[in-house]
């Protein structure tokens, strides 16, 4: 039971460095690129929006309240953009980069594989994990990057919104507790998050579908495995990121 | 001329499964060989381990020099490009076009111009008979002609070394027989050492230069096509008759018991006859592995069997040039 668990790890690390390995190898797929870009750019732009707006109005009102009661309304600005800018939006990113490209990404490789494609694939000496798995896990990537700048405008747009037609609170205050408390590194980490977050969402997805159990059942099955598996990895690693950002980035308030 | 693949003590299991142990054969370069075998006695599976893409626990594969079980990867990818597998379903890529899958290890693999590709690809669809459908997806076609393609796909980048893995299966007997010929004409047109594995006795006695058949994890022999048809051995003569009466059983293989009930059954149909062998279509240069293989075999004749032994004195009576038998002539009877 834990050698498995410890043996799938120990294998999706393996592809993991191949991947990163494989990226410098040319020739470099562009149009398999620039297809799985466009495919998880066209499924995740929509919800991430409509998913970032509400979002960045509950992180919005729920701050606003808290310093209503502490007396400290003209902070909520900086303090409900820092959490949409540094945990809400990378984690929405990953959400609908696992939910809706990895777990596509999953099923067509899974697919394929029971298929025989990618065996079709080794025999013609063509590696499938330079040829389907690099392009994807850079789709991936560049897709939560862009995204992730997306969530943060239309999350941040939302959050001001709602606190200054709900709450009544100022705008001039909201703009200006932002330059008080957020600094760039607060921005830089944001799209660090969303870099990291892309290239498990990628290798897990990939990782799966390159081994499904046995048939199309076993493919469902995979697809399954890859979101909770993704979901669980992100949720870890944001944490690990999130308490080594705040400890060597000093703030900018303190 | 074709490659010589040379296995060496291959052993795989899965888990605690054992599939088969120590094989040990050699394909002749640019012959054609047969493994023959009952159902779900590994022979897919030893077809992926000659290329590599199953991995056996023990022994080599040797390819030009480069073992297929134990190389580093790159030399791997590197000896695969003389293979061309066609797989039993055709495994074709399901979202590309007949002509974009055939086209496929040309774009991968060579820097050629469009129009040159479109030219190889037009050639080879036409040898498989698929003219016409190259624009269709393969989930449009039946799976005979996934098949074709399938070989089309494995023969384009001229392979030396051709493995088909059940190129009957699903085929229709006058479609076995065309393909059976498409096989010949093609080793007389490329001279690639070819491997077909099939249990299609049709195939089995009119295509290979070379027999072998694996059963209880074992490969029971292999040698010139005479070895086997004349072999009296009980698993290889049950697999030929296609009877029920012999080791081979439902499933894998016979208890004692049954064996034993069965013992007073008179089994055996009297000596086979060995069906000429295949030659290439007229118009197509004569098979240079012929020539090849006569030497080879009547330099091996004292080690055979005396039935072999007959059997090839037999086939070269006839002429020096005889693949094996003379083809009857139309009308002969015989």
């Amino acid at each position: 039971m834990i050698t498995g668990a410890l043996r799938q790890t120990g294998r999706l690390f393996a592809l993991a460095a191949e991947v990163s390995r494989a990226v410098f190898r040319r020739p470099f797929q562009f149009r398999e690129f620039l297809e799985q870009f466009w495919f998880i750019a066209g499924v995740t732009i929509l919800p991430a929006a409509l998913v970032s707006i509400p979002f960045g109005a509950v992180i919005a009102l729920q701050v606003g309240s808290l310093t209503q009661q502490l007396g400290a309304q003209s902070f909520t600005g900086g303090a409900s953009v820092l959490a949409v800018v540094q945990q809400a939006s990378p984690l929405i990113v990953a959400l609908l980069i696992a939910g809706a490209g990895g777990s596509a990404i999953c099923a067509d490789l899974g697919s394929r594989t029971i298929r025989e494609e990618l065996d079709a694939m080794e025999v013609m000496g063509v590696s499938p994990v330079q040829r389907l798995v690099v392009p994807r896990v850079l789709a991936t990537m560049a897709v939560a990057v862009l995204l992730n700048g997306l969530v943060s405008v239309v999350g941040t747009l939302g959050g001001f919104f709602f606190n200054v037609i709900l709450q009544g609170g100022t705008p001039g205050a909201y703009l200006s507790s932002f330059s008080a408390l957020a600094q760039l590194s607060d921005l830089y980490i944001s799209e660090l998050k969303a870099l990291v977050f892309g290239f498990i969402a990628g290798i897990v997805a990939a990782y799966r579908g390159l081994n499904p159990r046995g048939g199309p059942k076993g493919v469902g099955d995979a697809v399954n495995q890859s979101v909770v598996i993704t979901f669980l990895l992100l949720f870890f690693v944001n944490m690990v990121m999130t308490a080594v950002y705040l400890q060597i980035v000093p703030p900018k308030g303190g | 001329m074709g490659i010589e693949v040379v296995v060496e003590g291959l052993t795989k299991s899965f888990g605690k499964q054992s599939i088969w142990r120590d094989v040990t054969l050699t394909l002749p370069a640019g012959e054609v060989s047969v493994m023959l075998g009952p159902s779900g006695t590994g022979k897919t599976v030893f077809l992926k381990s000659l290329i590599g893409l199953i991995k056996p626990e023990e022994g080599r594969v040797l390819i030009n020099g480069v073992d297929m079980v134990n190389s580093p990867q790159g030399d791997i990818y590197e000896t695969r490009k003389l293979f061309g597998l066609m797989f039993q379903d055709g495994a074709l890529f399901g979202s590309m076009s007949l002509f974009d899958n055939i086209a496929f290890p040309l774009r991968e693999h060579t820097r050629k111009k469009e129009s040159e590709i479109r030219r190889i690809v037009m050639e080879r669809i036409e040898i498989v008979g698929l003219l016409g459908a190259e624009g269709k997806l393969p989930g449009e076609i039946s799976g005979g002609m996934r098949k074709r393609a399938g070989l089309a796909r494995a023969l384009v980048l001229d392979p030396q070394i051709v493995l088909c893995d059940e190129p009957d299966s699903g085929l229709d007997p006058v479609r076995t027989a065309y393909l059976s010929q498409l096989l010949i004409d093609l080793n007389a047109q490329i001279d690639a050492t070819m491997l077909i594995v099939t249990h299609n006795l049709d195939i089995a006695a009119t295509v290979p230069d070379n027999m072998g058949m694996l059963f209880r994890r074992e490969l029971v022999t292999f040698g010139p096509r005479e070895v086997l048809l004349t072999s009296e051995e009980p698993v290889v003569a049950q697999f030929l008759d296609g009877r029920r009466e012999g080791p081979i059983g439902m499933s894998e293989e016979k208890d004692a018991a049954t064996l034993a009930a069965e013992a007073g059954v008179p089994g055996g149909t009297g000596p086979r006859r060995i069906v000429p062998q295949l030659e290439p279509s007229p118009g197509l240069p004569p098979r240079l592995a012929v020539a090849r293989r006569r030497d080879r075999v009547m330099g091996m004749l004292d080690r055979l069997p005396p039935a072999a032994q007959a059997a090839i004195r037999d086939t070269y009576a006839y002429s020096a040039q005889a693949p094996t038998l003379r083809m009857p002539a139309a009308g002969s009877g015989t």
